[in-house]
């Protein structure tokens, strides 16, 4: 068993692969509690996805590609929050737009360019394995400043959430926040590129999270638990990548989502089953 | 005579609204040092507008706020607000002491823990409201009255100068209207400014001295006995079917309808 896990440690890129589907794993399992919490499912998912014309643009200028998608993340989520201030329209109705906008602006600039057929699908499903060691600390940088920010900004973040009536109440900047939010899942979503891609990135910020919330009670404790999910599902999805060799991100995702089932059904309170055992007579 | 103090909260010509629509129009009035005042008038007269505004979650279009003759956002945390059961997330996951004690956030700032001082007041809150035993209760786990009360417990753990209740009295039980209206009493003793928003004509005839009648612009601000008269009562309501019952209990006060 040991050897079974020891193994795969001696290539440098699985070596590289695992620890940044560990921090990948963690950010968005962490970060992912806001998004279920909050309702932010997807805008996560269209955010991933408006990331595109920004790598685009990148490789057409030759630049750094996570950068490029930094900024294209960045722009994208503070657009959705100018949209749809005031409420001039709906949340999700902006989304939708600059969504659908920024994904056609991609594939147009991407189509434009013979040889990346090969690079996109990475981008769509991503590539651990390939993950450079620049990369990696980039990750590794970003995900600690997601993790410092929402246990720094704990308080604000859980009342803008849970009673934006209280946050102006306390004349704390709710839009400041809000905004914030916005470009720390900007961030968690550019970090995890690399690891699950452009369409799997939206799973790894709900699943996790919402497996912790089905077994939780409190905030803290969901964060915590969802961080422990998302590791382990990303350690079990990246072995079970290697040994039975199916691609890594899909690994990644189906173990977590495996997870969740299991809590959907077995969750102590709000499980089907436990529900099903406990149900009170019809009266 | 002219009060020494100035008027906790005063309102002048103040309008508001979403998107075009005006939910307030031209609003005037003014409440004394601890005040307490029902605010009355059917759905969308702009009663949970005007509570917004106060909060500043809503800008204003025109007019001025004042508490304590100052506009409002110069006082940190002085106003504190019990929302409508409807609006709050019951899922989330928090516990009635989280839920309390973040009427403390302001004092502790952004990364200060929970002082001495802090953890009293959240505890006196909840013994108060009768929720200390539920302190560690998630609170989707309650009933809808401890939930209430739950709010209840996080305005006066906040130690406000102001308080506003947004209908506080629909869709609950009788011992959390009893806990609500024992609390108006101690707030009334403690000088504390309280608006509540209510439909109910017949608590706010007996059981508040000024009632101020509203739909979207000021209808009369008053004792009950001149603000809730037939007419008055028909033209904030227009009419409307569903208060005949109410209208008809708060006769005592007022001329019977129809002469």
């Amino acid at each position: 068993m040991l050897e079974w896990l020891i193994t795969p440690l001696g290539y440098t890129f699985m070596q590289r692969g695992l620890l940044a589907s560990l921090i990948v794993g963690v950010v968005c399992a962490v970060f992912g509690c806001y998004v279920v919490l909050r309702g932010m499912a997807f805008l996560g998912d269209a955010l991933a996805h408006a990331i595109l014309p920004g790598i685009a643009i990148a490789y057409l200028l030759q630049g750094n590609l996570t950068l490029g998608a930094l900024v294209a993340a960045i722009v994208v989520a503070l657009l959705i929050g100018l949209f749809s201030r005031q409420g001039a329209i709906r949340e999700d109705t902006a989304i939708g737009i600059l969504f659908a906008a920024a994904l056609s602006l991609g594939v147009a600039l991407i189509s434009s360019i013979r040889t990346y057929a090969v690079d996109l699908s990475h981008i769509l499903f991503g590539n651990v394995l390939g993950i450079s060691s620049s990369d990696l600390w980039l990750a590794g940088g970003l995900g600690v400043l997601v993790l410092a920010s929402v246990f720094l900004l704990y308080k604000p973040f859980l009342v803008i959430s849970f009673d934006p009536v209280l946050a102006a109440t306390l004349r704390w900047r709710a839009e400041l926040l809000r905004n914030l939010l916005l470009i720390l899942l900007a961030l968690t979503i550019v970090i995890s590129l690399q690891t699950v891609g452009v369409g799997l990135v939206a799973s790894m910020l709900v699943t996790p999270a919402a497996t912790a919330y089905l077994l939780t009670r409190r905030l803290p404790a969901m964060m915590l638990l969802s961080a422990l999910l998302g590791a382990f599902s990303s350690l079990t999805g990246l072995y079970l990548s290697y040994y039975v060799n199916i691609a890594s991100g899909a690994a990644v995702v189906l173990t977590a989502t495996a997870c969740f089932l299991l809590a959907f059904l077995f969750a102590p309170g709000r499980g089907m089953i436990w529900q099903w055992l406990n149900r009170k007579p019809a009266k | 005579m002219i009060s020494q103090i100035e008027d906790r909260l005063y309102l002048e010509n103040v309008s508001a609204g979403y998107n075009g629509q005006k939910a307030l129009d031209e609003l005037t009035f003014q409440v004394p040092h601890g005040g307490q005042v029902a605010v009355v008038g059917p759905n969308g007269a702009g009663k949970s507008t005007l509570f917004k505004v106060l909060v500043g979650l809503l800008p204003l279009r025109s007019g001025r706020i004042l508490i304590h003759g100052l506009p409002l956002g110069e006082h940190k945390d002085c106003v504190a607000y019990v929302p409508q059961r409807s609006e709050v997330d019951w899922r989330f996951p928090v516990t009635v002491m989280d839920v309390v004690m973040m009427s403390r956030y302001k004092r502790q700032g952004w990364l200060g823990r929970p002082t001495r001082q802090d953890r009293q007041a959240v505890q006196r809150a909840m013994e108060q409201m009768g929720i200390a035993a539920l302190a560690d209760r998630p609170i989707g786990d309650l009933s809808g009255g401890q939930q209430q009360r739950v709010f209840l417990a996080r305005a006066l753990a906040q130690e406000p100068h102001i308080l506003l209740m947004d209908e506080p009295f629909t869709g609950v039980d009788v011992a959390t209207q009893e806990a609500t209206l024992a609390l108006l009493e101690q707030l009334k003793a403690q000088q504390v400014t309280v608006l509540v928003s209510t439909h109910d004509l017949n608590m706010a005839a007996q059981r508040f001295e000024q009632v101020l009648l509203l739909n979207r612009r000021l209808i009369a601000y008053g004792p009950p006995s001149e603000a809730l008269t037939t007419d008055l009562i028909q033209q904030a309501f227009s009419g409307r079917v569903m208060f005949v019952d109410n209208i008809a209990v708060v006769d005592e006060c007022c001329p019977p309808p129809g002469g």
